[in-house]
């Protein structure tokens, strides 16, 4: 088991380390990538699966009409809906939920929605700090889609062209 | 045989009856041809276009429901020109078809859906405005989107052909064409609800079950329609613990395609506030809920307290007779075990006759039979409040050239021709049947019977027995009427010889769905399950009443509305020691005379069986859990014979008890019948004040139907009110709307509106029975009717 002499002499130059020191010498003074989250963030597809909203028409209807293609559609079984008719004898649901736990963020139930409702925006910063905060009811996704309508619309806007 | 012809059709070849059309050979052989308009039960139409196929040696393609087949045919269902034809057919249904799949209760189970996935094209040309229809109102029952119609008019056909009652039509022509009713009125017909099945679209669907759930969410479970004594198929289509929708299953024998109004929306009565879900005892006079341990522990301390104080004797057991087979079989088998004599299911009956009976009640022949009838004979019937898929058949057997003879009280609007009619009072009803027998015995020249009472019958009784000497297929059908009345036995056998003199079948059309079941089982007095007679024979429902008894167990019954003399039944309970109620329901009055509540689950959760008018038993298992603590009485029944320590209540299934009976009722003989003797005088009339007649009207027949939000709110229910002859309405000086003062024998008087209709004797009254504003009137007492101050 002889070991040639460029091998010897490598090993008491510690040439490996500089070969490794090499690829850290390239990234020292090559371009940075890190970003300083949260002051920075990375940029997001206007196609992001974040967390789901229930959108209204600008006249304050909500735009729901119960018809449970997302319920039907979702392969984790994560949405639960109740319809039944309104006063004014329009289809509404009476409860909306969607249980981020079981929710694998696929985007079915937007590719679904008749009306452009449910949708799955860009955020994806949240927690839950107790049991059950992970359902999110149809008043919590009202006010989501509420909060950042502006911010839905312009995404729905970007990726129009591609659909 | 050789009368067949020999047709093609898509490579196939078929030997097909001539007349009929090549839909039919079609759907026979499994060939699928896209339809609308076409419905097996109803008369053709073609309309549609939809179903235009490929005929050879034919220019045009040809509809295939309205073409008839002739020998040597050829049929292409998929060659390019069928095709063709049905994508443009397709394209112009679906000009003015709106695209709202999404909020219509159809979506999912649509026949336009379905036919424009597989026969229409991919993509719309059509950018024109769309036209849209005002929405009707059809009362609560059917919610219109008039939009969505595509003038198949299968709605339209139904009610002129199958309910009888030609309540909708077509109005304006081409494109302004509507489904309307004329002038805006709500549907009549028991049979209505058959109109949301038949509907290929969204356009006409079910008020109750709007917008509620979707046709992929729900679990179909099958069951036995349980409210009157046909037993239809039916599904009951659930989500999660909760009914939300029933629909008919077919079953050529019973109920073809159809079910009844009564039956499809009844279950929404399953969740109604009244609903018992925890047991319930009395103690000091102060309801409080606890636990079954304790409540069954109750029952029977105070049960056998009772024996033990007083004597066997002095319970009494009644039972609904929409109960099921092993609930009645458990109740007799627990209480007979300990020296219990008085069980009875005949609690509608003012009169229940403790003669032997080695047939359950029932129907002699099919069902089906009824269709190609010469005569029907109705004997103390409201047949289409009564048995609305029966009185289907008697209209369908007039229609093939039969004739109906009625013998009754009440002569309603029938949706079927009446030949003959004696409208005569209840009391009357064993008289006429006596002149009637005597007349047609010496038309026909045969014997009368020894005994039989000598009576010249009158020039009008003459004329009718004329009306029934009819060559041919004959039935007699004997109604609710009838069978409550004081005089049923004597109406019964008087009728069963009517029957034989005109070599008629005989059917008894019984009340609640399972009273074949009952008597079977061995819920009655006087017979053991199988119908072998018992030694010690107990008292009958009615009787238990007026006997005052100890300790009365109630299952699946409101004594206060079902009982034939509620007054009577009332005044027995709150005199009694003991009450146990087995019940899904609880009222105001079962708080004041029970002293245990036992929540009891209703035929949608429980497994049974019921026999029906045929004697078929038929067997069906809960859709849904009960509610709260609620279990099947079975259970409760098989719990309450293990605390009285008998032997043989080890049941685990409801199966094991329907082969217990079955059993019994192969091995045991049936009692030999007593012959009744015949009426010798007839019956008392009422001297002063007016004969009752009654009813319980069609959507208070049992606890269910009675919470029923949408079937009370319908036109065909019925309020708690007096009907008067205008003539004897005049001559109290009463008019419709206002209120009379009615006072029953024994009870204060009442306030009750007026309503008038000449379709009821002259000299009596009609009270809806079902509703605690008229249980002050025992059934077919006599009251009396004064003008009152309104309320």
């Amino acid at each position: 088991m002889k070991k040639s002499a460029k091998s010897y002499t490598r090993s008491f130059l510690l040439w490996e380390i500089f070969v490794g020191l090499k690829l850290t010498l390239r990234y020292f003074f090559g371009e940075k990538i890190t970003i300083q989250f949260p002051e920075e963030k990375t940029p997001l597809s206007p196609r992001f699966r974040g967390l789901h909203a229930l959108r209204r028409y600008p006249n304050g209807e909500e735009r729901c009409i119960a018809c449970k293609l997302c319920e039907a559609v979702c392969p984790a079984l994560a949405i639960t809906i109740e319809s039944e008719p309104r006063e004014d004898g329009s289809r509404r649901t009476t409860r909306y939920d969607i249980d981020l736990f079981k929710c694998i963020y696929c985007g079915f139930c937007e590719e679904s929605c008749p009306v452009d409702s449910i949708v799955e925006t860009s955020l994806s910063h949240y927690h839950f700090e107790a049991r059950g905060e992970n359902i999110m009811t149809k008043p919590m996704l009202l006010a989501i889609g509420d909060r950042y309508e502006n911010n839905i619309a312009k995404e729905k806007l970007a990726d129009a062209p591609y659909r | 045989m050789s009368n067949l012809l020999e047709i093609h059709i898509d490579d196939q070849t078929l030997q097909v009856e001539p007349g009929r059309m090549i839909i039919e050979a079609a759907d026979q052989a499994g060939i699928a041809i896209p339809r609308f308009c076409y419905h097996k039960k109803l008369p053709i139409a073609a309309n549609c276009r939809m179903c235009l196929v490929d005929v050879e040696k034919s220019g045009k393609p040809l509809p295939a429901c309205a073409t008839p087949v002739t020998h040597g045919m050829v049929v292409r269902t998929h060659s390019p020109k069928a095709l063709e034809a049905q994508q443009s057919v397709m394209e112009f249904l679906l000009i003015n078809h709106p695209l709202d799949c999404p909020i219509c209760d159809q979506g999912g189970q649509c026949e336009l859906q379905d036919v424009a996935m597989g026969y229409g094209k991919d993509i719309s040309r059509y950018h024109e405005g769309k036209r849209s229809v005002h929405d009707k109102n059809l009362g609560p029952l059917i919610s219109t989107d008039m939009t969505r119609c595509i003038h198949c008019t299968r709605c339209v056909r139904f009610g002129q052909e199958i309910a009888g009652i030609p309540e909708l039509g077509t109005i304006g022509r081409g494109e302004h064409t509507e489904i309307s009713t004329y002038i805006e009125k709500s549907l009549d017909s028991e049979l209505s609800g058959n109109i949301i099945d038949l509907c290929p679209v969204g356009a006409l669907t079910s008020k109750p079950f709007r917008f509620t759930a979707r046709p992929w969410e729900l679990t179909q479970a099958d069951s036995i329609a349980p409210h009157d004594c046909v037993g239809s198929h039916m599904a009951l289509h659930c989500r999660g613990q909760k009914v939300l929708r029933a629909a008919p299953r077919e079953c050529e024998s019973l109920n073809e395609t159809w079910l009844s109004d009564r039956d499809r929306f009844s279950y929404t009565g399953l969740n109604h506030p009244d609903r018992l879900q925890t047991p319930m005892i009395k103690v000091h006079g102060e309801w409080q809920e606890t636990d079954w341990p304790t409540a069954l522990n109750t029952a029977v301390r105070q049960l056998l307290l009772t024996i033990q104080g007083h004597g066997a004797e002095q319970v009494g057991a009644q039972i609904s007779p929409n109960s099921t087979v092993e609930e009645f079989y458990l109740l007799q088998k627990w209480l007979r075990g300990l020296h219990v004599p008085h069980i009875d299911h005949r609690i509608h009956q003012v009169a229940p006759s403790a003669q032997l009976r080695n047939t359950p009640p029932g129907l002699e022949g099919t069902l089906t039979s009824l269709n190609q009838q010469d005569l029907i004979v109705l004997i103390g019937s409201y047949l289409q409040r009564e048995q609305p898929i029966i009185a289907h058949r008697v209209r369908q057997s007039t229609l093939n050239g039969g004739h109906v003879v009625l013998i009754g009280s009440v002569d309603p609007k029938h949706n079927f021709d009446v030949a003959a009619r004696a409208q005569i009072k209840p009391s009357e009803l064993a008289r006429t049947l006596t002149n009637l027998i005597t007349a047609v015995a010496k038309a026909t020249q045969q014997p009368l019977p020894s005994g039989f009472p000598a009576v010249i019958p009158s020039a009008a009784d003459e004329t009718l027995a004329k009306a029934l000497l009819i060559q041919g297929k004959c039935t007699l059908l004997v109604g609710q009427i009838a069978q409550n009345h004081a005089d049923a036995a004597i109406i019964e056998a008087l009728s069963r010889h009517l029957a034989q003199l005109l070599s008629a079948q005989f059917g008894l059309l019984t009340q609640g769905s399972n009273s074949a079941g009952a008597w079977l089982a061995g819920a009655v007095p006087h017979q053991k399950p199988g119908l072998a007679e018992e030694s010690t024979k107990g008292l009958s429902a009615a009787k238990q009443w007026s006997a005052k008894l100890k300790s009365y167990i109630l299952v699946n019954m409101e004594p206060e509305v079902d009982s034939a003399s509620p007054v009577e039944a009332l005044a027995a309970l709150k005199a009694a020691e003991t009450v146990i109620c087995l019940t899904p329901y609880v009222t105001p009055a079962m708080l004041d005379y029970a002293d245990i509540l036992l929540p009891t689950a209703t035929f949608a959760e429980t497994a049974g069986t019921f026999v029906n008018v045929e004697g078929t038993w038929q067997s069906f298992t809960g859709a849904i859990s009960p509610p709260g603590l609620a279990r099947p009485a079975w259970k409760i029944l098989r719990v309450l014979g293990n605390l009285t320590e008998q032997p043989g209540f080890d049941y685990i299934s409801s199966q094991a008890i329907l082969t217990e009976v079955k059993a019994q009722c192969d091995s045991a003989t049936a009692a030999s019948p007593t012959t009744i003797a015949w009426p010798t005088t007839t019956a008392q009339p009422i001297l002063e004040g007016f004969e009752c007649i009654t009813f319980w009207p069609i959507y208070r027949v049992d606890a269910i139907t009675r919470r029923s939000e949408a079937l009370q709110q319908s036109a065909t229910a019925e309020g708690p009110c007096i009907w008067l002859h205008p003539n004897l309405a005049h001559r109290l000086s009463l008019q419709e709307g206002e209120f009379a003062k009615v006072g029953g024998q024994n009870a204060s008087w009442v306030h009750l509106a007026v309503r008038l209709t000449p379709r009821i004797p002259e000299d009596a009254v009609y009270i809806p029975a079902g509703f605690t504003e008229t249980a002050f009137a025992a059934a077919f007492s006599q009251v009396y009717v004064e003008r009152g101050e309104c309320r």
